[in-house]
């Protein structure tokens, strides 16, 4: 098979070059685009070169960062103005390929195989593009150029801001192989930590382990870890415009206030899980899969996931799975800061349904009828028209309205 | 004083659906002719601080930039000495 050309292109500190670039007169300054501090979400979201070198980071409570970086600025987000530049980017990579796959709103990959021989090499391209952006759009980027797209997200991030980055086949065993693991994709913190315990430390350390050996201590991921670290990573770059038919309906908040115990949130979880119901039902779909996303107070998250034994979009029936997913898998360390409920694994509602002599069928169907009768009394009289008792448990919890929440969230990468 | 000046602009558009700038309101009232359009391209305005359309005219017989934006609002640089 021919050689790819990959392009990884990260835009540096996305929200906080906008900003800097609709406000010259902060030149030269820190600036960090934050969270209301009102509603809590009071936390860093992208902080500049300058604020960083103070250590301001993403996930850091705005009076921390203005505790260690005095003169910050503070600008709360513009989405939708990220979102206008975001478009923006992709139209100047389009007129490079049509094969570009954004990931999140500020990095995209690109496959520039085909526009070679018009265009020039990998390389120039990747000079044309940084170029562009910084000339059109008054923003720098950093560019990986490699031959499968999990290098090429190491080329982006090897070098910032305003770089570009090869890693080419002649190239990766001394670029790729001596970073430390984590900067890898899909090695998370958990997973960095059980490979330090088996003396794998480097990106390099994982290619030369036996694969076998890796399948045996981390199953599936193993391989999947083995092959990127080797470079013989081969997914395509998906086609612009392709968009995935729905994979999943989600939806997650931050809370008003930290969560303390489980029936605060079980008041969150059900109320969640009663809008991803309710959007299924709307959209026709049932799923098979429910998963729940939980942050701590440090900003440590986790996700679990349970595959039901029937398809399904009975709010009740996902409510109570989020809920029983969270008893069994959190240790209430530390409180709570925001919940996320997922359902996917989706089939038409309406699906063929295997029966069995133990669920209540009757039941089941009372069920959804209820749930319809709700969406109805809902649309015609307004959300907060009719309500689960628990939701009076704590009404400043069961205000957050979970449906006009929306966040950006990549693809998952297969 | 702030570089990015919002003016008034008095703009035709072409029956093959092309944009023209014709005359300028600078903040002062003073309108200005537009007397040709040099360049138009997409274009980041690190002065003032923008992203538009921007376009590249002759007003009397100077150079300048005038940058439409995409909340439909025409900006120009001011001039800082």
């Amino acid at each position: 098979m021919k050689e790819r050309t990959i392009l990884h292109s990260d835009i540096n500190c996305c929200y906080a070059a906008i900003e800097h670039l609709h406000h010259p007169e902060l030149s030269g300054k820190p600036v960090a685009v934050g969270g209301n501090p009102e509603e809590r979400h009071g936390i860093i979201l992208t902080a500049d070169y300058i604020a960083k070198k103070f250590g301001v980071k993403t996930g850091m409570p705005l009076w921390q960062a203005k505790q260690i970086c005095p003169h910050l600025t503070i600008l709360p987000p513009r989405m939708d103005l990220y979102l206008r530049f975001s478009r923006m980017a992709h139209e100047i990579y389009a007129e490079y390929t049509d094969l570009q796959e954004p990931y999140g709103i500020d990095e995209s990959w690109l496959d520039v195989t085909d526009s070679a021989s018009l265009k020039g090499d990998g390389y120039k391209i990747a000079n044309e593009i940084s170029r562009k952006m910084k000339k059109e759009l008054g923003i720098t980027v950093s560019i990986g150029v490699s031959f499968n797209k999990i290098f090429a997200k190491l080329g982006s991030d090897y070098k910032k801001p305003d770089a570009i980055t090869t890693m080419y086949k002649e190239e990766y065993k001394q670029k790729a192989w001596s970073l430390p693991v984590k900067d890898l994709l899909y090695v998370g913190r958990s997973t960095e930590k059980k490979l330090a315990r088996i003396g794998i430390h480097t990106i390099g350390e994982l290619a030369q382990t036996q694969e076998k050996f890796l399948i045996s201590q981390f199953g599936k991921v193993g391989s999947i870890l083995w092959t990127f670290a080797n470079g013989y990573d081969r997914s395509p770059v998906r086609r612009e415009n392709v968009q995935a038919p729905i994979k999943s309906i989600g939806n997650g908040t931050t809370t008003p206030r930290d969560l303390e115990n489980s029936e605060d949130v079980k008041i969150v979880l059900y109320i969640l899980a009663e809008s991803v119901a309710t959007r299924l039902r709307e959209n026709g779909f049932s799923c098979k899969v429910v998963e729940i996303s939980i942050r701590n107070k440090e900003l440590y998250s986790f996700t679990r996931q349970h595959k039901l034994s029937r398809a399904t979009n009975i709010t009740r029936e996902i409510a109570e799975e989020a809920f029983r997913l969270f008893q069994a898998n959190y240790d209430w360390r530390l409180p709570v800061r925001s919940v996320g409920v997922r359902a996917s694994d989706l089939v038409a509602d309406g699906y063929y349904e295997q029966l069995d002599l133990f669920t209540d069928v009757e039941q089941r169907e009372k069920m959804k009828k209820m749930d319809e009768t709700v969406d109805v009394i809902r649309k015609r009289f307004g959300f907060y028209s009719i309500q689960r008792g628990l939701m009076y448990q704590d009404r400043r919890l069961s205000a957050v309205n979970a449906r006009e929440e929306h966040t950006v969230h990549p693809h998952s990468f297969f | 004083m702030d570089v990015k000046v919002y003016v008034d602009v008095l703009a035709q558009f072409s029956k093959d659906g092309v944009l023209v700038p014709k005359i300028i309101t600078w903040e002062d009232g003073q309108t200005y002719e537009v007397t040709k359009v040099l360049d138009v391209r997409r274009a980041a305005s690190t002065r003032a601080g923008g992203v538009g359309e921007r376009y590249t005219c002759i007003v009397s017989g100077q150079q300048v930039h005038l940058y439409y934006e995409e909340n439909n609002l025409w900006f120009m640089e001011r001039k800082t000495r």
